[in-house]
């Protein structure tokens, strides 16, 4: 990787860590829960990662093998954290 | 990569973002859930979209495992196990960063033309070891949440030390890995070390330091997501990932502001077991007991009720029933709230969650912050299954461990009832001088028995 799109990295890293403090200071205790369970769902984008390193022919590379625990991992976050922040939210209601 | 799925990418991280500042109002945030929801899909079709697939039949295999035990657990989880899910996919996530990560680096390894540039191993490093103590710690985290290992804080002489020589090789074993990134076994090192550190780091914590812990651990999975963008040179797994690690990190903030404690006070860990020594000489608490039918005619007479929930209301079930007595009250017209505080039940906003659960309206569930000043004209507060958090010795007593934690101020009500099992202490280990007081009384007993009499009592009136 050259210097130039390090860079660029770096940048977006920054600001959407920035733009992230920014938005979940203001989300209320209330929701705090469903928060986190929700942002354990996003966590799971190292699915896109998962896909790629289990994306290869033949089963003898340790890296497929890797690649595919980690499809599995990724999954079970992205599908249950989905779910469940769901379950919760639908509980929230005002009589 | 070409540019459409590069703005898919952009379209995908914009939905994370829009999907969570949802998440942040009530009304909107089952839609913001959605919303982030359609973004990971987008994000996963991209990206299946560029692959080309050359071995469909396994990676449709993974996520239908994946998906099918991701599903049953979100359907199945009872909601006061919320926290022991959080955690455990709390390493979930670090694990799957952490595998892809090594994904990376033996595929790269095949061959000295591939070798992975300075950037791609110091990522791959910094992934494997966040990943790593995601992975272990949250197991860890896990056990004492679900207490079937000892919640209490399990320390030994040499402990950071040992820490901090475990960081110090993990440094050395990256910079031999960093210059003959051809043999593994300093990345074997490297793997070593980063799961022995979870343990090592989330054992001393007590169980009652579990909120702060899951929120790090959450942060952690975040940044091991980030790091894995930084190996795939991948947008989207950088802007998610620091969302993430953003979101933990002041949910961490807020849980110790909301104990008074410091983060480093938490992660050295140990608290809970040096106090045990100063509360026995403190003088004999006398306390005032009441029974069921006392406490019926006291919720009958008061116009304002403030109930201060906690864990152990939980634990005894009695969510629903305090809704039960809650509609009892309404239908004489008594102002009935729930105060909140930060830290009552395993993580953040878990209390309200469970009161959500019974059909509890959220406007009733009132943060420390706002009802605070309600205290001193409210006729009657109901503290069930809570205990330190309404304890006055943390404005009072500077020689107490809970000195200077903001806490509710049911001691300024005209009445306080507390509904305990026994005289036991709190996690802090301490008396508690509110029981004490004279206008505090005792309410012994379970809670969700006690209050089903109580409310019994006051259908009959």
């Amino acid at each position: 990787m050259n210097a130039d799109s390090l860079i660029i990295l770096i940048y977006i890293l920054v600001l959407a860590s920035y733009l992230g403090f920014e938005l979940i200071t203001k989300v209320p205790p209330t929701l705090h829960t469903p928060l986190m369970s929700g942002s354990n769902a996003i966590s799971g984008i190292t699915i896109v990662g998962a896909l790629i390193a289990s994306n290869e022919m033949g089963y003898g590379t340790l890296s497929k093998w890797l690649g595919m625990l980690a499809l599995i991992l990724a999954t079970i976050n992205v599908v249950g954290g989905y779910m469940v922040t769901d379950r919760m939210l639908k509980m929230f209601k005002k009589k | 990569m070409s540019i459409l799925i590069q703005i898919a990418y952009l379209i995908s991280s914009i939905l994370f973002i829009v999907g969570i500042k949802k998440l942040g109002k009530t009304k909107s945030a089952r839609e913001g859930n959605i919303y982030s929801a359609v973004g990971m899909l987008l994000a996963i079709a991209a990206t299946l979209v560029t692959l080309d697939i050359l071995s469909f039949v396994e990676i449709f295999v993974c996520i239908l495992i994946g998906g099918a035990i991701g599903l049953y657990v979100s359907q199945k989880v009872e909601m006061t196990k919320i926290p022991e899910m959080v955690a455990l996919f709390n390493g979930f996530g670090g694990l799957a960063s952490f595998a892809v990560a090594l994904s990376d680096y033996f595929l790269k390894t095949q061959s000295v033309d591939t070798y992975p540039d300075s950037v791609n191993a110091i990522s791959i490093m910094v992934s494997v070891l966040i990943g790593g103590v995601t992975f272990t710690g949250s197991m860890i985290a896990y056990l004492k949440l679900d207490g079937k290992i000892s919640g209490s804080p399990i320390t030994f002489k040499g402990q950071h030390p040992l820490n901090l020589i475990l960081l110090i090789g993990f440094v050395v074993a990256g910079v031999l890995t960093y210059i003959n990134p051809g043999d593994p076994i300093f990345m074997i090192a490297l793997i070593v070390i980063s799961l022995l550190l979870g343990v090592l780091t989330v054992m001393p914590i007590g169980g009652a330091d579990m909120p702060v812990v899951i929120s790090l651990l959450n942060s952690y999975s975040g940044m091991a997501a980030c790091a894995t963008g930084f190996i795939l040179n991948n947008n989207v797994l950088i802007v998610a990932g620091s969302l993430v690690g953003a979101s933990g990190i002041i949910l961490t903030q807020i849980m110790c502001k909301a104990m008074n404690r410091s983060l480093t006070n938490v992660l050295l860990g140990g608290f809970g077991q040096t106090v045990a020594g100063p509360a026995a000489d403190g003088p004999q608490i006398i306390v005032k007991e009441i029974g069921v039918e006392e406490t019926a005619m006291l919720f009958e007479s008061a116009s304002s009720v403030l109930v201060v929930p906690g864990y152990g209301m939980a634990v005894a079930q009695a969510q629903h029933v305090i809704r039960e007595l809650m509609e009892q009250c309404e239908k004489r017209n008594i102002d009935f709230k729930f105060a909140i505080h930060p830290v009552a039940g395993r993580m953040p906003g878990h209390m309200n969650v469970l009161l959500a659960e019974a059909n509890i309206s959220y406007d009733k569930l009132i943060e420390m912050e706002s009802i605070n000043d309600e205290f001193p004209n409210t006729d009657l507060v109901f503290v069930v299954g809570a205990n330190d958090v309404v304890n006055p010795a943390a404005r009072t007593n500077p020689e107490s461990p809970i000195y200077g934690m903001p806490i509710l101020n049911a001691d300024k009500a005209k009445t306080v009832i507390v509904c305990k099992r026994s005289m036991g202490k709190g996690y802090a280990g301490i008396e508690n001088e509110l029981f004490g007081y004279p206008n505090c009384l005792m309410l012994f007993g379970d809670a969700k028995q006690t209050i089903t009499k109580v409310v019994g009592e006051l259908k009959e009136m």
